[in-house]
């Protein structure tokens, strides 16, 4: 199992070095033909894998950025990975828990309600094909005439994301128990509330934990996108924009890893979650 | 606050009218199950309009429903232009570009199991990344114009359709596959003849997740600089304006496009997978 992934990432270092140094080698050629010197293969390679802007960053220097971001300064520095990513976080848990937590509802009631399933329903499917993150400038903008600035706007962003995969996957959870049972526990005199807590709500969980992963994808990238209007007030998306405004392509490289492992730890922490819940249930082996 | 009283009072109205329109024996339907969600629709829009003149919203917050149209009918041209460099320069070729090149890599690395079991992971690992990021380097690299939009599309559609794809070229039963070694069908026969049509339902899958990345990614591409023209440049410089109206007329024209690109895809998924349960008995 290890030894497929660890060959294809060695690979993928590998071109990524070559890439490096293939994209670099040009600005290196017009610095030596400015200076009139001839330059040989290793000067070359030497060069194009520790310049300080370079087209594509090599793995080290990415590296040597996260190190630095990470453990190298002071965690309330303006310069620290922890710093913008804490910000970027926060702002991701709090849309995070505010879109998933009225999709859930917003799905109870779209299955308990024949009038509110035939006509919200179809809205819910339809909003995923539409590029909700296009709102974004313009939540921001709008949420900050009316004076509310900080975490809100970024987090109600993060929350419209992670709201539609909830609501669509949660619908089709709560529906899942078979006919058989829902008979069952109508044999059983079971009221409503019954049904759903015994019965609807333990048999949705696989679907609940397949939709929290994905939305909480999605709230990360809304975060992100949400403080690229924002500008200079700190997190990643901000660090993403400076770093394109002023051609620092390592910082741009070591936010993107930064973005990148936070997203992977937060679907891994669900996925954790769900294994344990799961086997507890007796559902998942 | 005649208007804000009227619409409210129509809300209420119109969702006892659906409340009870469903619990009737024709809400099995087709008709009435279209009417449904198209008068909830029509509720909020008129919710809407009546909140925004009933309580006197600036247009800077909240632009009624009325003056978007407004916006839209009066600045049609610009909108167009704004539609051919996102989604036809940008979104679109970057999306058969990176479907196409994310298909052709599954099939190659499908003879060899190993390349699969080192690629898989590590295409599931980026599919749940946000992609969006790397919008700043490609535009640094590709420059300012569709390109760098169209750069941003194929890394984002890639590995979605990369992952369903090698899970649909996986999606045959052994007994087919016998089927096919007694007729002794050569790789690229039984590729052409069996596995990929079995493979349409995922590789279809992939699309329909790709279509709206695709648009994201284009849009998205254009907050990092952009020329003078595209739906993300003009939705970035109208909110710095003020000029609300013009962002949702920007807004509609996305969810427009969005929903036609999904459901032209969809479209092409019935006709290609007629034969798949999903499709079947509609």
């Amino acid at each position: 199992m290890l030894v497929p992934v660890l060959t294809v990432l060695s690979v993928i270092v590998v071109l990524w070095y070559g890439a490096a140094i293939w994209l670099n080698a040009q600005w290196t050629y017009d610095q030596a033909a400015r200076a009139g010197a001839e330059v040989s293969f290793s000067e070359l390679l030497a060069d194009t894998l520790t310049q300080d802007r370079p087209v594509l960053p090599a793995p080290h220097q990415v590296a040597a950025g996260l190190w630095d971001g990470f453990f190298a300064q002071k965690v309330t520095s303006k310069r620290s990975l922890v710093y913008h990513g804490w910000i970027t976080l926060s702002a991701t848990l709090l849309g995070f828990a505010i879109g998933s937590g009225a999709g859930i509802v917003l799905a109870v009631g779209i299955v308990h309600n024949r009038a509110m399933d035939l006509s919200v329903m179809p809205w819910a499917i339809a909003s995923q094909t539409i590029p909700i993150l296009a709102i974004a400038p313009m939540v921001i903008v709008v949420l900050a005439s009316v004076g509310v600035t900080g975490i809100l706007p970024k987090a109600v962003i993060s929350a419209y994301l992670s709201f539609f995969p909830v609501v669509v996957g949660m619908a089709k959870g709560f529906r899942s128990p078979r006919p058989m049972q829902l008979d069952q526990l109508r044999t059983y005199n079971a009221t409503r509330a019954q049904t759903f807590w015994k019965l609807r709500f333990p048999a949705s969980l696989p679907y609940l934990f397949a939709s929290l992963k994905v939305s909480v994808a999605a709230s990360l990238v809304g975060a992100i996108v949400g403080e690229l209007p924002a500008g200079g007030a700190g997190g990643l998306g901000a660090r993403l924009l400076s770093g394109s405004y002023y051609g620092q392509t390592i910082q741009i490289w070591s936010a993107l890893f930064t973005a990148a492992i936070l997203a992977a730890g937060l679907v891994m922490i669900i996925g954790a979650i769900e294994k344990a819940t799961l086997r507890r249930m007796g559902m998942g082996g | 606050m005649i208007w804000f009283w009227g619409s409210v009072g129509f809300w209420l109205a119109a969702w006892a009218f659906n409340a009870w329109l469903a619990r009737q024996k024709v809400a099995r339907g087709r008709a009435v199950r279209l009417f449904i969600p198209a008068l909830f629709g029509v509720t909020l829009l008129i919710l809407w309009e009546g909140v925004v003149r009933g309580l006197k919203v600036p247009g800077v917050i909240l632009p009624a429903p009325t003056q978007i149209w407004a916006a839209i009918g009066g600045s049609l041209p610009m909108l167009w232009g704004d539609f051919v460099q996102t989604i036809l320069k940008g979104a679109l070729s970057g999306y058969v570009m990176g479907c196409g090149a994310a298909v052709v890599t599954a099939i190659i690395i499908d003879r060899s199991p190993f390349l699969q079991r080192g690629l898989l992971p590590v295409g599931n690992f980026v599919a749940a990344l946000p992609v969006v990021g790397i919008a700043p380097i490609l535009v640094m690299w590709f420059g300012f114009d569709w390109h760098s939009k169209a750069a941003v599309v194929v890394v984002m559609v890639f590995f979605p359709v990369l992952v369903n794809t090698v899970a649909g070229l996986a999606d045959t039963d052994r007994m087919q596959r016998d089927q096919m070694a007694t007729w002794s069908a050569s790789y690229g026969q039984s590729l052409l003849k069996l596995r990929l049509p079995a493979a349409m339902p995922f590789i279809f899958n992939g699309l329909k997740i790709a279509t709206t990345l695709a648009l994201i990614g284009a849009i998205v591409a254009e907050f990092f600089g952009s020329p003078v023209r595209g739906m993300g440049f003009r939705i970035s410089t109208a909110v710095g304006q003020l000029s609300l109206d013009l962002v949702w007329a920007e807004i509609a024209v996305a969810a427009l496009a969005g929903s036609a690109f999904y459901g032209l895809v969809a479209g092409i998924e019935r006709a290609v997978t007629f034969w798949h349960p999903s499709q079947r008995g509609r």
